[in-house]
């Protein structure tokens, strides 16, 4: 057996700065979906020490639907509670630093003074299926793994569009 | 053109997809006829004013949603989730 090591949707890609912010790619780690049979999401609650509400995180929590969370990390047995299913490295998360609002504005179809920190929204970025969410770190933003530069390659262009656009204003 | 998901708030149409007419969502009983199930399947009527559409909130929280709106004005009068209906949790 040859020695195989994981690599990241983006590995060896460097930060990029422009407009005032830093993108970068954030190594998550585990990532399960849990998603609650009917009536059981209060014991799923119980379980896992909280359940966001629709369009909020809690703690390692991430809403992504009616019923539907991503908990970064590893799940307790919730048999019988709640379907499972192992996320890791089906997706990629990208790291926003910096005064984000203009670019937010250019990226996703809604307001973003309304991504306040714990907010947790579904929101496409372009035609890509996305979680948008802002912690104590910034704004962070998930994507299918398959999508990953296409996603860099987007939002890196608005940034340089932006920039370009601010140089232009003095 | 924006929709009010009740889950996810006021959002863009592009987030949206457009599946027609909620007569789909009232299914005849299977030995309704012949008559009741092509009514259902093909026979669409095309108000001028207030019609019920399904659109389904692909690149958001998944939902379906019956959207009342009016043809003449464009006006968005009302929008509910179809698992609401059936009484499914949030």
């Amino acid at each position: 057996m040859p020695e195989l090591f994981a690599k990241s949707a983006l590995h060896g890609q460097k930060p990029l700065t422009r407009a005032g912010v830093t993108l970068s790619e954030e190594v998550l780690g585990p990532i399960t979906s849990v998603a609650c049979f009917p009536g059981k999401r209060a014991l799923v609650a119980a379980q896992l020490g909280g359940f966001p509400a629709p369009n909020r995180r809690e703690g390692n929590l991430l809403w992504t639907g009616p019923e539907q969370a991503f908990l970064l990390g590893q799940a307790p047995d919730l048999s019988g509670l709640a379907a499972t299913t192992d996320q890791s490295g089906g997706w990629a998360a990208l790291r926003l630093n910096g005064e984000t609002n203009k670019l937010l504005a250019r990226l996703f179809p809604i307001d973003p003074r309304s991504l306040t920190e714990g907010t947790c929204l579904r929101t496409p970025l372009f035609h890509m299926s996305a979680v948008l969410t802002r912690d104590d770190k910034g704004v962070l933003i998930l994507v299918f793994r398959s999508m990953a530069r296409t996603a860099w390659d987007e939002i890196a262009h608005a940034m340089e569009m932006l920039q370009a656009r601010e140089a232009i204003a003095g | 053109m924006r929709l009010t998901c009740p889950l996810c708030g006021d959002r863009d149409r592009r987030e949206f997809y457009y599946s027609g007419s909620e007569d789909t969502l009232t299914r005849p009983a299977p030995d309704a006829g012949d008559a009741a199930w092509d009514d259902m399947l093909y026979l669409r009527t095309n108000p001028a004013g207030v019609t019920k559409d399904l659109w389904y909130h692909e690149s958001g929280c998944g939902s379906w949603l019956v959207v009342t709106r009016n043809t003449v004005t464009h006006e968005i009068l009302a929008t509910e989730r179809v698992a609401d209906r059936k009484g499914a949790p949030k």
